[in-house]
């Protein structure tokens, strides 16, 4: 079974509150604010596929990507860490990135790819936090998709995949083809790679695709976009922090447990 | 006509009067009525109960929980009914149906919806970017709109005495490609979603170990444990724990941080906390900014002498 992976580079996600600005001309953070990385639940998706691959449920994994000339970094990294192809589809678009665009491009991408079995995206992208696009591309494809997987076996000729429900775990088989996004969990650490690695994905080619490539034109992308921004800001965030302090553990515990029934959160007698 | 959507069962919870909520101000703005569509067990007594909320219109697909078939069969009421925009609970199921359901209608898909104006006749939504460090304000250019709330943003729907015919239908014959094979048993202890008080661990902490004692913290105080993405990540609390931006959105009256330094993504959980109490050795930490009460200190000194003091004052009661 061929994997393929959707990747994404975002804006480092690190990069703390204070520091985070948006260009209100573009509606977007300003052009070298932070360095871009691959998103985390993006690096979940790509070490998933890998797992299935050491496995011996899938036989090859493709990184995909779309975006600009950056991306490639993200895509070596990937190669390095024994993906056994990339894929970068070029295309720029203005302003905050929209999930049909994206879901249009990449399902085109896909089907290029011939259409491998399993599609796993990231549960969502930190930077514009939509959650979309994994379940774009699965309505596009007509394929079922589970979402919020966390662990993918063999199983009786379908896969068994486990998932984050709204009471806990659940535990579902679904058959190929199938899109699965994928969550974070400590089984799904993206692995590191070592020295010779990175040098052998150096000397591997990248694929490069154009938009056209894929038989979209100008027109039909931009009529792919669902979102219209009015705005977009970073709220103030006034701070009424009030610090207890004490000598030691003891009458610091005291000290928070008092002002805590002074504020009526605790009994007098809690 | 506007779509509420609701999986609660045997009633409306709270989530699903928001949902009804928001939708009736969205009605009333557009000239709109609403229809409520319930799903999953006991879905009757659910639709039944939205007359009271605002409901003009309540339909009952009794047992489908199958969120292939629930796509299917919300994209045919959707149609018939000519829906402008479908609103759903921005959680784990919401979360992919929204976006499906949305596609499939040819519409647009809001996720993580906090607040909805309208202006110019046109639903304008508000909603969280890069982990919550900022806001969009933001109009879609293709009806309709499936958008799936934030729990506890919205204005929970009124009840009153008024009541809705019930509208019972069959779930689409579709053949299952998805089987739901087995449902863990919820984890013991409160979960985190409703509980009024919650005590929350993070990477501070230093060990999984300690979160042994948020439990017998939180069993003081009748509360739930909670967890921030870094200690899910490290395997010390399990998912359905996890309060953030992709983990569960909760309102307690008192919520605490014990160890989590306060990324936007996790602040993005919190906002309908009434009192945070943040312990964290950086005094820098940005859950100072969303804290009423802070301490900078070791969590794992403090937790042992939070519990002493707490025991001590139920004894002297």
């Amino acid at each position: 079974m061929h994997a393929v992976v959707l990747l994404k580079q975002i804006l480092d996600w690190e990069l703390p509150p204070r520091k985070f600005r948006i260009d209100p001309a573009t509606n977007c953070p300003p052009a070298g604010l932070a360095p871009k990385l691959l998103g985390p639940f993006e690096q979940n998706a790509l070490e998933l596929a890998l797992q299935l691959k050491d496995a011996g449920v899938v036989t090859k994994v493709t990184a995909l990507l779309g975006g600009g000339e950056a991306g490639v970094e993200t895509l070596r990294k990937a190669l390095s860490v024994h993906a056994d192809e990339a894929v970068l589809v070029e295309y720029a678009a203005d302003g905050p990135d929209d999930p049909s665009q994206t879901a249009s491009v990449l399902a085109r991408a896909i089907e290029r790819l011939g259409s491998p079995e399993l599609v796993l995206a990231g549960r969502q992208a930190g930077d514009w936090d939509y959650g979309q696009v994994g379940y774009l591309v699965a309505e596009r494809l007509g394929r079922p998709a589970v979402g919020l997987v966390w662990r993918v076996e063999q199983g009786d000729g379908r896969l068994h995949v486990w998932r984050n429900g709204p009471g806990g775990t659940e535990k579902l088989a679904v058959r190929p083809p199938a899109v699965l996004t994928v969550t974070n969990h400590d089984s799904l650490q993206l692995r590191m790679s070592s020295v010779l690695d990175l040098m052998a994905a150096n000397k591997k080619t990248i694929e490069r695709w154009t938009t056209d490539d894929l038989g979209l034109g100008d027109a039909e992308l931009e009529a792919a976009r669902r979102l219209d921004f009015d705005r977009v800001w970073v709220p103030e965030v006034e701070s009424v922090c009030e610090f207890v302090a004490g000598e030691d553990p003891a009458e610091v515990a005291a000290a928070l447990v008092g002002r805590l029934v002074d504020l009526k959160m605790l009994g007098s007698a809690a | 006509m506007i779509l509420a959507v609701t999986w609660d069962t045997g009633g409306l919870g709270r989530s699903g009067q928001e949902v009804l909520g928001a939708a009736t101000t969205l009605a009333t703005a557009l000239g709109e009525t609403v229809t409520l569509a319930a799903l999953g067990h006991d879905a009757g007594a659910t639709a039944a109960a939205a007359g009271a909320y605002g409901a003009g219109h309540a339909v009952a697909f009794d047992d489908v929980v199958e969120r292939e078939a629930a796509v299917d069969a919300l994209a045919e009421l959707a149609r018939e009914l000519g829906a402008r925009a479908v609103l759903l609970v921005d959680d784990e199921r919401g979360g992919e149906i929204g976006p499906r359901l949305a596609q499939r209608l040819g519409g647009t898909a809001i996720t993580h919806a906090l607040a909805l104006d309208v202006a110019d006749s046109q639903p304008v939504w508000t909603r969280p970017v890069f982990g919550g460090k900022a806001l969009a304000a933001v109009r879609t250019t293709a009806e309709p709109v499936v958008a799936t709330l934030r729990q506890g943003a919205f204005v929970a729907a009124v009840s009153t005495n008024r009541t809705v015919e019930v509208e019972t239908r069959a779930a689409p014959g579709a053949a299952a490609v998805v089987e739901l094979l087995e449902v863990a048993p919820p984890a013991a202890g409160i979960a985190v979603g409703q509980a009024p008080v919650i005590v929350s661990g993070g990477r501070g902490l230093g060990e999984g170990e300690s979160f042994g004692e948020l439990e017998e913290l939180a069993g003081l105080l009748g509360g739930a444990v909670g967890a921030s993405l870094a200690a899910v990540d490290a395997g010390w609390a399990p998912a359905d724990r996890q309060v953030g931006l992709t983990g569960k959105t909760v309102s307690p009256d008192l919520y605490f941080a014990f160890g989590i330094s306060g990324a936007s993504q996790h602040l993005a959980g919190i906002g309908g906390a009434k009192v945070v109490v943040a312990v964290n050795t950086d005094a820098e930490a940005p859950i100072f900014g969303r804290a009423r009460l802070g301490v900078v200190m070791d969590c794992r000194k403090l937790l042992p002498a939070l519990i002493e003091e707490l025991r001590r004052r139920a004894a002297a009661q």
